[in-house]
């Protein structure tokens, strides 16, 4: 099956973080990504997301478009990335996701759409 | 009426994984097979202390055998002794009061008989099938409802009327639980060893979820419903027989049965409440006691008493007959409490204190003690004091308690205190 890993977070601790947390944090992710190839767990696709505060929201309500700036939900915790995995089950799943090195991941099955490919 | 089972799930998922046609993983098929061998083996077995054999024989398997791990906590010398006696038929042997309700002639002993591969084939269905339905991905309601449908196989009707909710608001409570296994990937597998120990305390924690359900007072036409705890406890004896020697399966199920014990007596034929001092003890289950007590025998070596076995052994305390140790009891709730603070368990603990002749010690712990919108604290506050003579602040105490109180009969019984000191 197939899984995204979504990673919230607040965005203020992640912006007060030093040059050096911040690249602590990206070797960290450049292990985690290591070890899902070496497993075959890997899907292309997952990305770190710029913060929220760069997020423009639209919503089309059928007769109207209204465009706002900011994210969907004006949350302290925002989603800040995300990857995609291929597991067996939502228990390897969980282990995958527990040596994640963020404080909050979202377990979320992909739904299958064969005829777009996946 | 649409067809109750686990099939229409996977129904569902296999319109989602048209492209996978049979997975990998057959997960589909094995619930579905899984869910009828079980139910028809549950069927087969109607007789629960049957199970209780099977569950020692195992345990004491076990210790003789490894003479350390979980096993060893029952006590291997006791434990040979147990296996012996079971090597020589059920009715004799067993010995430590187990002998009790445990009759020779309940059918064939353990491993007997002919259905030895098909057992452990429908073991395995069924120790997966629990562990499934107590994953933690799962809601807490959900997992007890599941637990009642397809481990002990309750109509979905029988489980909203257990649970004081109509039908189709169990029903769909069952169907989202069920949509979450199929989609999320909910394996049907029972844990590996390293998550063993986490996910068994799961399945312990909605058995007793199961059956305090049954005891709790405050909502329905009936104040206990029994039909829950003997469900519980029925379905702690199947854990207890699939995962063998685990001390605290069989704790819990001391635990449930000792206080299941004394279900008869705790109502009165107005259908209030009546508290343990109060109850005609000629009315408790002597075999049910018993068979608890029995259990705990076996756990008495354990070294480090869990909190299910000290609420056992608490509940042992109270089951015996009169005097009641009450600095036993004292010494049990200050282990508890360590184990496991809670302000209802130095509430408890408090009390014990008080009735083992402690009355200014008890009153000093429950300094700083909050328990919100119950009235249990300022009542017991108010016994104290005018225990101690102390009696304006006890007035005080037994004011705010009335203010508090929910039921009628608890407040006519705080009044009557109040004014006859």
């Amino acid at each position: 099956m197939h899984y995204a890993l979504l990673i919230y977070g607040n965005e203020k601790a992640w912006e007060s973080r030093d040059e050096r947390e911040k690249q602590e944090n990206h070797e960290r992710h450049g292990r985690f990504m290591a070890m899902l190839r070496e497993r075959g767990a890997l899907l292309p696709g997952g990305q770190e997301l710029a913060a929220a505060g760069t997020a423009t929201t639209v919503r089309n309500s059928g007769d109207a478009v209204g465009t706002t700036d900011g994210p969907y939900a004006e949350t302290a915790e925002q989603i800040g990335g995300f990857y995609l995995i291929d597991a067996p089950d939502l228990d390897a799943a969980l282990e995958i996701a527990r040596q994640l090195p963020e404080p909050i991941v979202e377990v979320r099955p992909v739904v299958m759409h064969p005829e777009m490919g996946n | 009426m649409a067809e109750d089972s686990l099939q229409d799930a996977f129904v569902a998922a296999a319109r989602v994984w048209p492209e996978q046609g049979v997975p990998e993983r057959p997960a589909a098929w094995l619930w579905t097979t899984a869910y009828r061998r079980a139910l028809d083996r549950i069927r087969r077995e109607e007789a629960d202390a049957r199970r209780l054999p099977l569950l020692i024989a195992d345990s004491a398997a076990d210790a003789s055998r490894a003479g350390a791990g979980p096993g060893a906590d029952l006590g291997a010398g006791r434990a040979a002794g147990l296996g012996a006696g079971l090597d020589g038929g059920l009715g004799a042997g067993l010995g430590g009061g187990l002998g009790a309700g445990l009759g020779a002639g309940r059918g064939a002993g353990p491993g007997g008989g002919s259905s030895d591969d098909d057992y452990s084939d429908v073991a395995d269905e069924r120790l997966r099938l629990l562990f499934a339905c107590c994953h933690p991905a799962l809601r807490a309601d959900a997992r007890a409802a599941l637990m009642l449908r397809f481990v002990a196989g309750l109509t979905t009707a029988e489980i909203a009327r257990l649970f004081l909710v109509s039908e189709p608001t169990m029903a769909a409570r069952l169907t989202r639980a069920k949509a979450k296994m199929a989609v999320a990937g909910i394996p049907l597998r029972a844990p590996s060893a390293a998550d063993l120990p986490e996910r068994l305390d799961v399945v312990l924690r909605v058995l007793y979820l199961i059956f305090t359900e049954g005891y709790r007072a405050t909502a329905g036409p009936d104040l206990i419903r029994p039909r829950l705890a003997d469900e519980a406890i029925r379905l702690a004896y199947l854990v207890g027989e699939l995962l063998p020697g685990e001390p605290r399966t069989l704790a819990l199920l001391a635990l449930m049965l000792l206080q299941h014990a004394r279900r008869d007596a705790r109502v009165a034929p107005d259908g209030t409440l009546i508290l343990l001092p109060e109850q005609d003890r000629s009315r408790w289950r002597h075999d049910e006691i018993a068979r608890g007590a029995g259990l705990l025998d076996l756990l008495e070596a354990a070294p480090m008493p869990g909190e299910y076995h000290l609420q056992a052994l608490i509940a042992a305390e109270h089951a015996k007959p009169p005097p009641t140790d009450w600095p036993r009891i004292a010494h049990l709730y200050a282990e508890l409490e360590r184990r496991a603070p809670s302000p209802m368990v130095r509430l408890n603990r408090s009390v014990a204190v008080a009735e083992a002749g402690s009355p200014e010690a008890a009153l000093s712990l429950l300094d700083g003690l909050a328990i919100r919108d119950s009235h249990l604290l300022p009542a017991v506050r108010a016994e104290l004091l005018t225990r101690l003579g102390r009696h304006d602040e006890a007035t005080k105490a037994f004011d705010e308690a009335l203010t508090l109180v929910r039921t009628n009969p608890e407040r006519q019984h705080l009044l009557r205190r109040r004014t006859e000191r």
